[in-house]
C-alpha cells in the first residue's frame, strides 16, 4: 500500500509554508524535491566520505571511488542496462549533446535526415540543429494529434532512405503524452536508424527498461529524478557506444599521453573527462534506492489516481483550456485560461495561495507554435503531491478566473 | 521631483488595501483601464527583453509651451498584471521634464505601494527592465 503520508514525510522541503500557507509544489516537472536520503547521501559523502575519484591510493580516494562507481551500478540496474553503457553527465541537455556530437556529427552528410516529434524539448531539439546548421542535416518535424498524442507509425512513416537518427521523447514535459518508443525504435532498428530517446521525464513516472525500449541512446536527468542538480546519465547501447568520439578531453578519460600522441581509455569513461560530479552522482544513486525501495510501479500507480483526479477536476472548468488529452499520458497537465488572463499572471496568483506551477514556453516552442499559444501552464505531480493538492491548485485557479475573467 | 498626481492617487489606493488579493485586482484594473497598443507598434524596435511576458513601451518627447521637454510613453503586455504595472509607471513618469525622469527612483516609488514583495522584485515580471528601458528611453532624448 503507498501511503503518501508517509512519503511526504522524506520530504523535508514539502512542510514549509510558502505566502504564509502551506506549500503546494507542482512543478515537478521543472525539477523534482529531494528525501531526506539524498540529502543525507551528500551530506554524508562530504563529512565523511570525500576526496577526488579514479585517482588517489589512499582510503578515502578508494571509498569516494567506490560510492560513486556504485551508482553506475544502480543506474544501470534501475534502466536494465549492462554497467558499461550507463555515462554519468549532468543531466539530458549534456547526454542528448554527447550524442549529437559523439556520434552523430561524424556520420551526418548533407541532406541526412533526422525524424523529430513538434513536441521535443529544447535539449532533443537544438544539438540536432546543430547538425542542420553545420553538415546540412534535414530535420523531419512529425506532428501530435490533436489530443497532444504521438502515433508511432506516424514517426515510422516519416523515416526515409536519408534518416538516419530518430530523436523522440519518452513523455512529453508539456503534455505529459507517453510515446511508444519500444515501436519507433524497433521500427528504427530495422532500417539500420539510430534511435535517441529523452528519458527525462519518463524515468521519473514509470519504469523504463532498455532492454524492452530497444533504442540505441536513453538520456535521464538526475534533478528531475529527485536527486541533486547536474546529475544524470546517458544509456548507450555498447555498439554504438564503440563508435562514438569523446567529447571533452582532459584528465580520466585516456589510456595514454604523450607529446605527439593520446590514446582514450574504454568507455564509459572515455566520455568522463575531467573530475565529474562526484557528490552529485552519489546523490543520485541515494534517489534511485529511494525510488527502487517506493517501487515505481507503485509511484506509477499513485501518479494515475493523480492524473485521473486531476483530469476529473480541471477538466470540469470550463473556462480553462487543457493541452494534452492522449491515454495512458503522465501527470503532466498544461492549460491556458480563456478570456486574456496570461499564463504568467496565473501563475503570479496562484503562487500567492501556495501553488507552484511553471508558466512558459517550457522550453517547448515549436510545440507551442503547434498548439497556437506562446506560453501555457504547466502543473506537474509528483510521487509526494495529493489529490487535496490538486483540489487547492482548482481553488487557486477559481480565484484566477475571478480576477482575470 | 514634482508630485505626480496620478501616481499619488494611486498609491493612496493602495493603502486603503488590506489583503493581496485586493491590490492585484486594483493593479489589474489599472491595466485594464489603460488603453491598448496599437498592434502596428508591437514591433521588435519596443519590446523590452528581459520580461517573462511580451512587453511594449514606446516612448515620446512632447514641447511644451514652457519649452520644456516632457516624457511620455505608451506601453502594453500581453500578461494583465504586467498592463497594470505598465499603468503604474505610466502613472509615475508621463509629463515629467526628461531631466526630472532620468533622476526617478522609480523601484524605490514603487515600495510605497505596498505591493507584495516578491510581485515588485521579481525578475521575471520584468519590472526591472522595464524601469531600465524608460531610463534608456529618457536619457537618449535627453
Amino acid at each position: 500500500m503507498y501511503d503518501v503520508g508517509r512519503v511526504r514525510e522524506d520530504f523535508p522541503i514539502l512542510s514549509r509554508k510558502v505566502n504564509g500557507v502551506d506549500l503546494v509544489y507542482l512543478d515537478n516537472g521543472a525539477s523534482a524535491q529531494k528525501p531526506q536520503a539524498v540529502i543525507d547521501a551528500v551530506t554524508r559523502a562530504y563529512s565523511e566520505e570525500y576526496a577526488n575519484v579514479h585517482r588517489g591510493l589512499h582510503y578515502l580516494s578508494n571509498l569516494a571511488t567506490e560510492n560513486y562507481e556504485a551508482v553506475r551500478g544502480k543506474i544501470a540496474r534501475f534502466l536494465g542496462a549492462a554497467e558499461d553503457e550507463i555515462i554519468f553527465t549532468t543531466g539530458s541537455t549534456m547526454g542528448l549533446n554527447l550524442v549529437s556530437y559523439g556520434w552523430a556529427e561524424p556520420r551526418i552528410e548533407p541532406g541526412d535526415e533526422i525524424v523529430l516529434s513538434v513536441m521535443e524539448h529544447h535539449a532533443n531539439i537544438v544539438p540536432w540543429h546543430f547538425l542542420r546548421e553545420r553538415h546540412g542535416a534535414v530535420l523531419r518535424w512529425v506532428e501530435t494529434d490533436p489530443d497532444g498524442g504521438l502515433d508511432p507509425q506516424a514517426v515510422i512513416d516519416a523515416f526515409g532512405p536519408r534518416t538516419k537518427i530518430v530523436a523522440v521523447t519518452h513523455m512529453s514535459n508539456v503534455l505529459g503524452t507517453v510515446v511508444d518508443v519500444a515501436t519507433i525504435c524497433q521500427a528504427a532498428r530495422e532500417r539500420g536508424i539510430v534511435s535517441v530517446i529523452d528519458g527525462s521525464q519518463a524515468a521519473v513516472h514509470m519504469p523504463v527498461n532498455m532492454a524492452e525500449i530497444g533504442c540505441d541512446f536513453y538520456a535521464i536527468t538526475g534533478h528531475k529524478l529527485y536527486g541533486p542538480s547536474a546529475s544524470g546519465a546517458l544509456y548507450a547501447r555498447r555498439e554504438r557506444q564503440a563508435e562514438m568520439r569523446p567529447f571533452l578531453g582532459g584528465g580520466d578519460m585516456i589510456r595514454e599521453v604523450t607529446r605527439d600522441h593520446v590514446s582514450y581509455a574504454d568507455g564509459p569513461m572515455k566520455f568522463e573527462a575531467g573530475t565529474p560530479g562526484i557528490v552529485q552522482q552519489i546523490g543520485l544513486g541515494a534517489a534511485i534506492d529511494y525510488l527502487t525501495g517506493l517501487g515505481m510501479e507503485n509511484v506509477a500507480a499513485h501518479e494515475r489516481i493523480l492524473r485521473d483526479y486531476a483530469r476529473q477536476r480541471l477538466g470540469g472548468l470550463n473556462w480553462l483550456d487543457l493541452q494534452g488529452r492522449s491515454a495512458g499520458k503522465g501527470a503532466i497537465f498544461s492549460f491556458t485560461m480563456r478570456g486574456g488572463a496570461h499564463p504568467h499572471d496565473i501563475s503570479t496568483v496562484v503562487d500567492r495561495k501556495g501553488v507552484a506551477v511553471r508558466a512558459g514556453h517550457h522550453c517547448a516552442q515549436p510545440l507551442m507554435a503547434h498548439l497556437g499559444v506562446t506560453a501555457t501552464c504547466r502543473a506537474s505531480f509528483a510521487l509526494y503531491n495529493t489529490t487535496d493538492e490538486v483540489d487547492r491548485l482548482v481553488d487557486a485557479l477559481e480565484l484566477c478566473h475571478e480576477l482575470f475573467g | 521631483m514634482t508630485a505626480q498626481p496620478r501616481f499619488e492617487e494611486i498609491v493612496e489606493n493602495f493603502e486603503l488595501f488590506d489583503d493581496w488579493e485586493d491590490r492585484y485586482r486594483y493593479v489589474i484594473e489599472l491595466g485594464r483601464e489603460m488603453q491598448p497598443l496599437d498592434d502596428a507598434l508591437k514591433i521588435p524596435a519596443h519590446k523590452v527583453e528581459g520580461c517573462a511576458s511580451q512587453v511594449w513601451l514606446v516612448p515620446s518627447v512632447t514641447e511644451g509651451e514652457d519649452g520644456v521637454a516632457r516624457l511620455d510613453f505608451r506601453g502594453d503586455s500581453d500578461a494583465m498584471i504586467v498592463r497594470g504595472l505598465i499603468a503604474v509607471l505610466h502613472a509615475l513618469y508621463s509629463g515629467l521634464p526628461l531631466r526630472e525622469a532620468a533622476n526617478v527612483d522609480a523601484l524605490g516609488e514603487l515600495s510605497r505601494l505596498g505591493l507584495e514583495a516578491h510581485l515588485s522584485a521579481q525578475r521575471s515580471n520584468g519590472l526591472k527592465a522595464m524601469v531600465q528601458r524608460i531610463g534608456d528611453l529618457t536619457r537618449a532624448a535627453a
